[in-house]
């Protein structure tokens, strides 16, 4: 192994409140210079695997090969693994998986990816598979003990039981003779319903130092001698740095170093707030190149010119040209903006580069990636470079870049002591890989109230022709039309068209939700116009649609009843819904909400039903499409990242609003049992908010909105769309 | 021009040398490395960075380390010894209402200042309270519904 | 033709009085005492630079004298080289920019002679014999000695050129009509230079050059008249320039500076912020931090000295006391707008306070501005819109412009909550009232 994870420490017990399971662990208290960071130890334990490490005192680690970042992973992965191992919960810790693509890769990417809601459903199978494997271990080694048959032995709690003669052994006791068993060839997984671990409300195991401030995020590593840097990036998209006058900024207090690196300039000093005077006083002229005076407004000329071209077909069911040719057709296309992610930890990375290897304290999505990006910049092997994972302070896509790792190699490289490079706010939010701007148009056509024919092409940038170029192919972003293809209804004639058009200069990335994300938006907006063609209800309008689909319809059933749906409303309030099944679980949203005369928008209330499959974690289920759904209200309420001269005009939260606790409505959301396999549950919140939310305007208002965010200047009483 | 400076914080006295217009959040974060106090906005727009000075919520990016000379300060290290922290906190587990956890020392410090000032708040006390709050996870419900739930274990 | 005669000599009197009507006095004839030439003036020295630079070369002087002047700020386009002009004026008749006064010689005033450049000054005429429009206040600077107009000139010239051509103007007819400007020029251009009043002390008169010839105070304090000139009849009552409202600074006890302690005066000219009286923000935070903190204690005195000198003139829309502190609870105090309070409690609450009083920063510190006691409440919105950047000896002093992603309609209504909560009376400010200032700010 040549990279190592930041700690993983045990501090103290804690008692765990719900469902009578205590908690055991904790995350790292101090990373970096205040303790010794644990390496991945595999001598004198019990190592079955590359996820489980049990020692002599029964102490069980679990190696984590997805990232945390709010969405609750480490807990379900630990309760997955914990299930099959029948380990003892209370002495299960976690520790931070270095990075190895061939240990760790998540199984769908062969990568070391945490993303696309992703991580449970990959993992499912396999760590289930790798605890019931290390458990017939332990299990085999008890049994050649006593000598029994395995078969008469059981366990439970971390402790191998042999029934018959009221003999026990602990896992700590079994450790090292179950190193020397061999494992089972195929092994048997449980029942689902001999759960005990899964499907509970278990404590999520990161947050007693999160609420406490001895969470460990990448921003707060700390290391010996280690300086802080500041950095202004060309304000312009692909831009250089040109001349730098740094005589006053050396003379600020505290500052160090001034770097200057071919597309950024760095301030480095004792502390941030030296870097950032530095930073301000120094005079900087960038040549700022060809993509100085491009707008926003060239952007979707382009973008709008590029969505009348045919695309490539990614599915056509039906004969569509004829469909479309009777009926009552309808015809639409909706725009969605740029938008930057905004985690609240500001990007950062911490290098320190030593002549002979490189070692990084961060947070991110994408390790590997890190790690061998940083290596080129480093001009080191890669398994010189050592990344030490953090906690995670958001994600929402932006840490599947390696690019903030990469600056900072190349600032760390000029000086041979640590350097923590942090990004102001500002830098954030004016240097993402932006989610794209879409044009997504659909044409359809209504027989008997129903749709006969539904044409749907999607245009916009495939962030995964550059993430991953080999999943790109035939002209086809998989994920720009991911809940294209993927629409939950009966469409007798079906087609879906991708056109790849890169926006001018500006840089595009996954963003929470990723491509359902205006697949779900188009689809659901033109349900709903759909329906009031056909004069119709927009829930049992799309009821007679999902006849094939039965936990679609199950969910919008439920949510219907939940919501109130169809109960009367005062003047200019409305319901909207929204079903989608993204990310393998099905989930229908109803959102009320008021819009007063001058347009201004209130959100009183939001339901939610999820069929997510089996739920690992019920709460966290519960949590994700909670905050997914505010994630997604707010772009619909007020992202939009615009582009003047070259340069993104957004830069802090003042001018890039964020939904706050005083706008925020109720919101209630139900987890349906399940017995199917899980589905991903920590984007689908996010698509959902912005398609009911504008279908409950639509209702209020009779307005049908088509772009995103909400313009309330065509929500003022009296306007009609 | 760096200042020697003294502060008290979470009861202790502190010496550093920092400029009298360097802001408390990274005089924290980067002299006394005390790092639960987060950079989030730096513009008093996020709350990331809430201390109490004397008591009450006050965004640490914007607060010159010269105008708290004198004062108490108490971050999230140490908000659990007052009896409002030590309700948030524990509220808060027991609501489950943190996800990724980075705005959340902010939330908490806001927080158990409303509750140290008006130990029942109703909803506009808490959206008057916490509205400077920002939270990307968007744990704003389990907020609300945490700070009820402290508020009424206080009674109890 | 004797009827003919009468009448042009009736149209000639007729004429002459409406312009002596119109144009009214001028900035300092409200002191009325004996005037002598400059020349012969023995009492002090009102014109120049302060004792400490006497002795300095031309350029160094003529920097002091170009701050004094303020001519930066309007000369610069934020985040463009200083003095290279561009800066848009958006007025009601369409956009004026201002020009590059580096020394290049294509787009700057590098071909300017020193009478080129004096004419530019003191009577409003362009090089190219073109009438300057009065958004360059010449009229003030016509106060201003030759000898402290070429120095200023000298620094020009020193500094690098850059090349940079300011976009056309935009201005719709009759405004585009730059001829016009002769005749503004002849009624309203005193064309005069700075003459000392004997019955003032020696600090008075520099004071007065200070004021009326360099910071030109009046361009944005005195209401102007009919003509678009400064109205002296109500000399420093105070008027809305560039959707700003720039307050009372005559002597009047309750509206005025009659009130201001000279520490406060001096306090808020050279750091721009006075405690119980705010901080300078928009067009007077810039004219701080460019022009005001880099003037010699004795100037700010001296300025001081003329400003008591100057009648009162009463606001009467002002209220006649500024509002306490208000209640640390939200609960308490104004209730009303739940639009503009949702508002503040997300935006503003964290610097501002929910009592006015800051707790981050006096500078923050809402209780007792004009501000918020303006019942028209011009500068909230308009800081809300545009906010402000300054940098002050005790750091930096900052509001976000919240004006990009906040609707009219949440502006409005949080200027209204804030004049209601912290001020004396509330305003009645409508989503039009601020999309107008929105079209009225400078860049």
């Amino acid at each position: 192994m040549n990279a190592h994870n930041s700690v993983s420490r045990r501090a103290l017990l804690t008692g765990g409140l719900a469902g009578g399971f205590l908690l055991a662990f904790h995350l790292p208290l101090r990373a970096a210079a205040n303790e010794p960071v644990q390496r991945d130890v595999t001598d004198g334990k019990f190592a079955p695997n590359a996820f489980i490490r049990i020692d002599g005192t029964g102490r069980t680690v679990l190696m984590m090969p997805q990232v945390e970042m709010g969405q609750g992973t480490y807990t379900s992965i630990s309760a997955v693994i914990a299930e099959e191992l029948d380990a003892d919960w209370s002495k299960v810790e976690v520790q931070h998986a270095p990075p190895n693509d061939k240990l760790y890769g998540n199984p769908t990417f062969g990568l070391q990816v945490t993303g696309n809601s992703n991580s449970i459903r990959a993992w499912w199978l396999p760590l289930r598979k790798a605890g019931a494997t290390a458990r017939a271990m332990l299990v085999q080694a008890a049994a050649s003990q006593w000598g029994v048959e395995p078969a008469s032995c059981t366990a439970s709690k971390g402790v191998v039981t042999h029934a018959a003669s009221g003999r026990t052994l602990g896992y700590g006791e079994l450790a090292l003779a179950a190193q020397g068993q061999t494992p089972p060839k195929d092994v048997a997984v449980k029942d689902p319903k001999d759960f005990v671990l899964i499907g509970q409300p278990l404590k999520r195991l990161d947050t007693p130092d999160k609420v406490n401030g001895k969470a460990l995020y990448g921003i707060d590593a700390i290391l010996p001698g280690m300086k802080i840097a500041a950095i202004a990036n060309c304000p312009v998209f692909g831009g250089k740095v040109g001349k730098v006058d740094d005589s006053a900024a050396t003379k600020v207090a505290g500052v160090r170093k001034v770097v200057v690196l071919d597309d950024a300039v760095a301030v480095i000093g004792d502390h941030m707030w030296a870097a950032t005077k530095g930073l301000e006083a120094l005079k900087i002229e960038w040549n700022e190149g060809p993509n100085a005076e491009i707008t926003t407004k060239d952007i979707w000329d382009d973008l709008r010119k590029a969505s009348q071209k045919d695309g490539a077909v990614a599915k056509s069911d039906g004969d569509i040209a004829k469909a479309l040719a009777s009926g009552d057709r309808f015809e639409a296309a909706f725009e969605l903006p740029f938008l930057a992610h905004a985690s609240m930890e500001p990007i950062n990375a911490t290098v320190h580069v030593r002549p002979d290897a490189c070692e990084i304290w961060t947070g991110t999505q994408i390790m590997t990636r890190v790690q061998s990006e940083a290596a080129k910049a480093a001009g080191l092997p890669v398994d010189k470079v050592i990344v030490n994972q953090h906690l995670l302070g958001g994600g929402f896509g932006r840490k599947l870049e390696p690019d903030m790792a990469v600056a900072a190699v190349k600032i760390a490289k000029q000086v041979d002591y640590p350097v923590k490079v942090v990004w102001t706010r500002e830098e954030d939010i004016q240097h993402d890989v932006y989610r794209p701007v879409y044009r997504d148009q659909i044409t359809a056509s209504l027989v008997d109230g129903k749709v006969a024919g539904w044409k749907y092409k999607v245009a916009g940038s495939a962030v995964l022709a550059r993430w991953l170029p080999p999943a790109f192919q035939k002209g086809i972003d998989i994920d720009a039309i991911d809940a294209a293809v993927d629409a939950p209804y009966d469409f007798a004639n079906f087609h879906v068209e991708y056109v790849r058009a890169e926006p001018l200069s500006v840089p595009t990335g996954f963003w929470r939700g990723v491509g359902p994300n205006n697949n779900v938006f188009a689809v659901e907006c033109a349900m709903d116009e759909l329906a009031r063609k056909a004069g119709k209800d927009p829930i049992e309008f799309r009821k007679s649609m999902l006849t094939k689909n039965p936990r679609m319809l199950a969910v919008l059933n439920q949510v219907a009843e939940k919501s109130g749906w169809g109960q009367p409303l005062p003047p200019r309030v409305g319901r909207g819904v929204c079903v989608q099944p993204s990310f393998a679980s099905f989930i229908a949203t109803v959102v009320e909400a008021e819009i007063d005369d001058i347009g201004e928008i209130t959100l009183r209330r939001v339901t939610s039903v999820v069929d997510t499959g089996i739920a690992v974690n019920p709460d966290t289920v519960k949590a994700q499409i909670e905050g997914g759904l505010i994630f997604g209200l707010t772009a619909a309420l007020y992202g939009e990242i615009t582009i003047d001269k070259g340069r993104v005009q957004q830069s802090n939260f003042h001018d890039y609003r964020m939904m706050r606790i005083n706008e925020t409505p109720k919101i209630e959301v139900v987890v349906v049992k399940s017995g199917e396999a899980p589905g991903g549950i920590g984007e689908a919140g996010v698509n959902a908010g912005p398609p009911a939310l504008r279908n409950a305007i639509y209702a209020a208002t009779g307005v049908a909105l088509r772009r995103l965010p909400i313009d309330r200047k065509l929500l003022a009483a009296g306007k009609k769309a | 021009m760096h200042m020697a400076t003294t502060l008290t914080i979470n009861g202790e006295t502190k010496s550093f040398d920092a400029p009298p217009d360097m802001p408390l959040l990274w005089v924290l974060r980067d002299i006394l490395g005390m790092t639960g106090t987060k950079f989030g906005c730096g513009i008093a727009q996020c709350g990331a960075c809430t201390v109490h000075v004397d008591g009450k919520a006050v965004r640490s990016c914007v607060l010159p380390v010269s105008a708290v000379a004198n004062r108490a300060i108490t971050t999230i290290e140490h908000v659990g010894s007052t009896p409002a922290g030590a309700k948030v906190q524990k509220a808060w587990l027991d609501a489950e209402v943190v996800q990724c956890g980075y705005c959340q020392s902010g939330q908490i410090m806001a927080a158990a200042a409303l509750l140290a000032a008006t130990p029942n708040p109703d909803d506009s006390d808490i959206d008057a309270a916490m509205a400077g709050n920002i939270c990307r996870c968007g744990t704003y419900v389990r907020i609300r519904e945490a700070i009820k739930h402290a508020a009424n274990g206080r009674q109890s | 033709m004797r009827i003919l005669g009468s009448l042009v000599v009736i149209a000639i009197v007729v004429a002459g009085l409406a312009v002596w009507i119109i144009r009214g006095p001028g900035p300092l004839d409200f002191a009325a005492g004996p005037k002598v030439a400059l020349a012969d003036y023995r009492a002090g020295k009102p014109t120049g630079v302060p004792a400490k630079l006497e002795k300095a070369g031309i350029v160094e002087r003529g920097e002091y004298i170009a701050k004094a002047a303020d001519c930066m700020v309007c000369h610069t386009k934020p985040g463009e080289k200083d003095y290279s002009g561009g800066l848009a004026f958006k007025l009601p008749f369409g956009t004026l920019y201002s020009t590059n006064i580096t020394p290049d010689k294509d787009t700057g005033i590098g071909n300017y002679s020193d009478q080129d450049f004096l004419n530019a000054v003191q009577h409003g005429k362009r090089r190219d014999g073109a009438r300057l429009y009065p958004a360059m206040p010449y009229t003030s600077y016509t106060f201003m000695t030759d000898e402290d107009v070429l120095a200023v000139k000298a620094y020009l010239f020193s500094l690098p050129a850059v090349r940079a051509k300011a976009p056309d103007n935009t201005l719709s007819f009759p405004f585009n009509q730059r001829w016009a400007m002769i005749v503004w020029s002849a009624v309203f251009n005193p064309d005069t230079r700075f003459t000392p009043d004997t019955s003032k002390s020696p600090e008075w008169n520099r004071g007065a050059y200070l004021a009326e010839a360099l910071a030109h105070c009046g361009e944005c304090h005195t209401p102007r008249n009919l003509g678009f000139a400064l109205d002296n009849r109500k000399k420093f009552a105070g008027a809305i320039t560039a959707g700003w409202r720039a307050f009372n600074i005559s002597s009047d006890k309750a509206t005025g500076l009659g009130n201001w302690s000279d520490k406060d005066l001096i306090a808020y000219l050279s750091l721009g912020h006075a405690p119980g009286h705010g901080s300078a923000s928009g067009p007077m935070g810039e004219a701080v931090d460019h022009s005001f903190s880099q003037f010699a204690p004795e100037d700010i005195s001296s300025i001081i000295a003329y400003l008591r000198s100057v009648p009162p003139q009463p606001s009467p829309d002002l209220p006649a006391t500024t509002a306490p502190v208000a209640p640390a609870s939200h609960r308490e105090g104004v209730t009303a707008d739940a639009r503009g309070k949702k508002v503040f409690a997300s935006a503003c609450a964290s610097c501002h306070g929910w009592s006015g009083e800051s707790p981050v920063s006096p500078m923050a510190t809402l209780t007792g501005t004009w501000a918020v006691n303006d019942p028209a409440a011009t500068n909230v919105a308009q800081i809300v819109i545009s906010g402000t950047k300054r940098h002050t000896p005790d750091g930096a002093l900052s509001m976000p412009a919240f004006g990009n992603a906040y609707t009219d309609d949440e502006i409005a209504a949080v200027a209204n909550y804030v004049t209601a909560r912290f001020g004396a009376k509330g305003s009645k400010l409508t989503a039009k009232d601020v999309a107008e200032l929105r079209g009225q700010t400078a860049e």
